[in-house]
């Protein structure tokens, strides 16, 4: 077998100069009845070219030649080949945690740069060296939350990602933390008034998403201001990273919780992709996950090590911060790979285009009769607009064409049965906005 | 150079700031096709929200300079692409590259998790293959693939196991977790709501049965026990452990870090576990990354079934795949969208290239960790003698009598050419050395390695202060691991980041660390 450094001969040396008979003996530990006398029932196996058709075969059986028009959470974007070109090297992809910082300094600076690339995008003073996701970032700034400030209530907006508010609630469960929504308003936002309704001296957090899920854009400043005068903390989620680029950053937020998916991951049908808590200096000790810092060797150079590790599993156990150990390393270096390639110039460019062509299709969806924008607040690359039909039935049709559609906003707001959740990247041409259009146009006009 | 060392040499090895410090304005690495709409005015679009002055700080390089920055950054890491890793329980076996290529195919990489499932067919056969040769080498009735990594996976079980007790009435107090087990064990089970309780390990490092008995009682919620156990030994009681705890209707959850040592030759599922996870970026292959994506599948007994994470994956009529998300018992989610998905390829990539041959791999770890125990028996004490599997557990007490320690033999090996083994865990060992070749290692290598460890005793004894100032041929030496917890600096910024790498800078006092690695 290719992957075993191994001849026969080589085996049976080693076996002697063990004093074993056979392999056999080696695994007499295990109680007879349980040694297996026949081989698994498992395919293969399979040559290397065998392996390759395949997936190759599997990837026929997906959307190929399709094009698409769904964000909700994971996001197309552009990827450079020098981010694979740089994954690739068997000295990141296949090396280890930096446990053992003199032969990890590559992985070590490679963290401390995604770190301050966070910390640049959100506006925080601290950010770790990843997360799973975006949906359990979330979930671990609010436990953060609840730590500092041992109150149990937690305010989630309703416009938080569906699945995120779902992963909140099964860790909430095991906690004692009590999880509550806020709706949000006409314009698509948070409630306030819902908000200040709620807040209480024993709200721990109050989590927002910025875009939210509806692609509205919050307006932070107010909801700031309303969470500190109730001594919580705001937690400010983000699924698209990529409105950071335009958009302000949460300075506002005590803790933000980011989804990275949108710098050099493939959407990969869900993952992996790469979640970051950004915060305070202040509240780096109740922080989860790794951190990298800078430090000197005994010759005064400057390296880099993990650092403040008493926070974690390995250490406190029980006491840790988090149970999170290995996280999403790799992900978090395409990351930083692609934000560097992109750079300042290049990441405004690139967020110009998304908002370019999303208003570009809001537009022209507009004038196709009693369609309209379902919210007035001010979007990046996501909106929201109301089809005077099923959006089941018009994305039904959009196939015929080849065409994915949008989200069907009702199967996570069932109020809003007609909202269709509309995402337009720079990877989408105006060719292929159009023809969306068009076919929108005429599953509308197609008799019911 | 020490003539001894023959594996590694020292060479010519380029230096890099960072990325923030090449930077100056107007360069870019990449540039986008024109717009093909009309430009938006963002200030008009986004209002008050708007970033008027961009990224503050972001870096400003070409194309060329990130492609050295990151190409000399990884020149100075160690990895398995260059040499053994002896990482006890990390399993640092060979990445095969065909799975790299495969999970980047147009088709695979591309897909949505919100688009149609009649087009994501192929990625839900994925899944369904890979879910049904998990069982079949574990032995167990139904599996989730949704948890991101080992620690997750076990959070997975411990709720599954919740969800099951809730239902009988009583949801229960207490995990008892051996003392030698891995620090995301108790970690996780108090984030679950449990309180840990640690169970004694007996003289043969094994589960000491009769404190096992005493302490399993109703508001017992399960063992989670990893097998073999950190020490590399088997725990032969396990059919007993099972039937303990069952009698109370406490389950059996099995940490499955250590499959490497089982896949093949025996089945935790026929054992009496209830619940298990597997480290994919273990026993499977996918690389580690330098901490990760993995993933932490979750395989359970059929008394679980109910309470499995949404969405399931699903059989209809004609063979057709789908997701399904209407489940009244179910834990709920641990994690948006399906999985790591791109590692789960990866996996079923390995176990393809296998097939029932996955056994041979087995063997061959087996056979490697104890032709290296057989050849350092002696060299290094051996707290444990019960039979090893996949790895072996030295401890550093014939080495302390002339000061030297685990940390110190682990930096060393650097020297050597071979990156450390475990050093300080499991716990119940002091002073541990835990070594896990893999079967990746071939005999040639096995044989550097032991002649590596026979050096460094060697020089433990005659030249002690030689092993315990090492690395001496890194480019960095050891850290000031102290400094950087007590004045962290975490991140860049402009004009406040020391620049410390100037030649005839003062010497800095280091202090030895002592923390735990894996």
């Amino acid at each position: 077998m290719r992957y075993l450094p191994k001849s026969p001969a080589e085996r049976e040396e080693m076996l002697a100069a063990i004093g074993a008979k056979s392999i056999e003996e080696l695994f007499s530990s295990i109680p007879e009845a349980y040694r297996l006398r026949k081989p698994l029932n498992l395919p293969g196996p399979f040559s290397e070219a065998e392996v390759i058709r395949y997936f190759e075969a599997r990837g026929a059986e997906n959307s190929l030649g399709y094009s698409r028009f769904l964000g909700a959470g994971v996001y197309s974007h552009l990827r450079s080949v020098v981010t694979d070109a740089i994954l690739q090297r068997g000295e990141f992809l296949t090396s280890y945690t930096p446990y053992q910082a003199e032969i990890s300094q590559g992985t070590l600076q490679a963290i401390f740069e995604f770190q301050t690339l966070m910390c640049q995008l959100t506006g925080q003073e601290v950010a770790n060296a990843s997360m799973y996701d975006g949906s359990t970032a979330t979930t671990e700034a609010v436990l953060m939350a609840e730590r500092l400030t041992g109150r149990r209530r937690v305010l989630v907006a309703r416009t938080l990602h569906p699945e995120y508010r779902e992963v909140l609630r099964t860790y909430a469960k095991n906690s004692g933390l009590l999880v509550e929504e806020i709706g949000f308003g006409p314009a698509g936002t948070l409630d306030l008034n819902g908000l200040k309704g709620a807040l209480r001296d024993d709200v721990c957090s109050v989590v927002v998403q910025s875009p939210n899920f509806l692609g509205a854009i919050e307006s932070l400043g107010p909801i700031a201001d309303t969470v500190h005068g109730a001594g919580a903390l705001l937690v400010v989620a983000i699924a698209e990273a990529l409105s950071l680029g335009l958009v302000k950053p949460p300075s506002e937020a005590d803790i933000v919780a980011m989804e990275g998916q949108s710098f050099g991951l493939a959407p990969s049908y869900g993952g992996p992709f790469v979640g970051v808590i950004a915060s305070r200096e202040k509240f780096v000790r109740q922080m989860p996950g790794r951190l990298a810092g800078q430090t000197t060797d005994v010759n005064g150079h400057r390296g880099f090590v993990l650092t403040l590790a008493t926070r974690e599993q390995h250490i406190r156990r029980e006491k840790a911060t988090s149970n999170i150990c290995t996280n999403q390393a790799l992900c978090a270096l395409a990351a930083t790979v692609h934000l560097t390639l992109l750079g300042k110039e290049g990441i405004r460019e690139m967020a110009e285009q998304n908002l370019a062509k999303a208003q570009f299709a809001l537009q022209e969806l507009e004038k196709i009769p009693g369609i309209k924008r379902s919210f007035a607040a001010p979007f990046f690359n996501e909106f929201a607009v109301e089809l005077p039909r099923s959006v089941k039935i018009v994305n039904a049709e959009l196939l015929k064409s080849k065409i994915i559609g949008p989200y069907v906003v009702g199967s996570a707001y069932p109020e809003l049965s007609k909202h269709a959740l509309v995402c337009v990247t720079e990877t989408t041409s105006r060719a292929e906005i159009e023809k969306f259009v068009s076919a929108v146009k005429s599953a509308l006009e197609t008799p019911l | 150079m020490n003539a001894k060392i023959k594996k590694a040499s020292r060479h010519v090895n380029q230096n890099e700031g960072l990325i923030f410090e090449k930077s100056s304005p107007g360069k870019r690495g990449f540039e986008l096709p024109p717009l093909d709409v009309p430009a938006v005015d963002a200030g008009k679009a986004l209002g008050a929200a708007y970033r008027r002055d961009g990224v503050e700080g972001f870096p400003e390089v070409s194309e060329i300079e990130v492609i050295r920055h990151f190409t000399r950054l990884s020149t100075w890491n160690f990895a398995i692409d260059l040499g053994m890793y002896p990482l006890g329980s990390c399993t640092m076996k060979y990445n095969p590259r065909v799975n790299e290529h495969v999970a980047r195919l147009a088709g695979i990489a591309t897909e949505h998790p919100y688009q149609p499932q009649e087009l994501s067919q192929g990625c839900l056969k994925i899944l369904s293959l890979l879910e049904k040769c998990l069982l079949e080498i574990t032995g167990m009735d139904v599996i989730t693939l949704q948890p991101a990594a080992g620690a997750q996976g076990e959070l997975t079980g411990l709720l599954l196991i919740r969800a099951h007790h809730q239902k009988h009435g009583n949801p229960r107090k207490k995990v008892l977790i051996p003392d030698s087990a891995h620090g995301t064990n108790p970690a996780t089970a108090v984030i679950a709501g449990y309180e840990v309780q640690n169970i004694k390990s007996d003289s043969n490092g094994q589960v000491d049965l009769a404190h096992l008995r005493e302490q399993v009682d109703e508001t017992v919620a399960a063992l989670m026990l990893t097998n073999p156990s950190t020490l590399g030994i088997f725990e032969q009681q396990i059919p007993e452990i099972a039937e303990i705890l069952h009698a109370k209707g406490a389950l059996l959850y099995m940490d499955g870090a250590n499959m490497n040592a089982l896949a093949g030759v025996t089945r935790p599922g026929d054992m009496g576990v209830d619940v298990m996870h597997l480290n994919l970026h273990k026993t499977f292959s996918t690389p580690h990354g330098g901490g990760g994506p993995g993933a932490g599948p979750v395989a359970m007994k059929k008394i679980l079934e109910p309470f499995l994470p949404v969405p399931i994956l699903v059989e209809k009529e004609g063979g057709r795949l789908a997701l399904d998300y209407q489940r009244k018992e179910s834990v709920g989610r641990v994690r948006a969208f399906g999985g790591n998905f791109g590692v789960l390829v990866r996996a079923l990539a390995y176990i393809l290239a296998y097939g029932p041959g996955v056994r041979q791999a087995t063997e061959d770890a087996v056979l490697n960790a104890n032709y290296i125990r057989k050849h350092l028996e002696g060299t290094y004490d051996l707290p444990y003698t019960r039979p090893s599997m996949h790895e072996v557990v030295f401890s550093d007490a014939i080495q302390k009598r002339r000061g030297v320690n685990t940390m110190d033999i682990a930096k060393r090996l650097i020297d050597y050419g071979f990156h450390p083994y475990t050093t300080a865990f499991p716990l119940i060992v002091p002073g541990a050395l835990m070594i896990e070749p893999t079967e990746s290692e071939s005999k040639e290598e096995c044989d550097y390695f032991i002649e590596t460890m026979k050096s460094v005793a060697e020089e433990a004894e005659k030249n002690p202060e030689l092993v315990k100032t090492a690395p001496h041929t890194t480019r960095i030496r050891r850290l000031d691991e102290v400094g950087a917890a007590r004045r962290p600096i975490l991140r860049w910024k402009s004009g406040e980041t020391p620049r410390s790498d100037e030649p005839g800078t003062p010497k800095v006092k280091v202090a030895t660390p002592t923390i735990p690695t894996c």
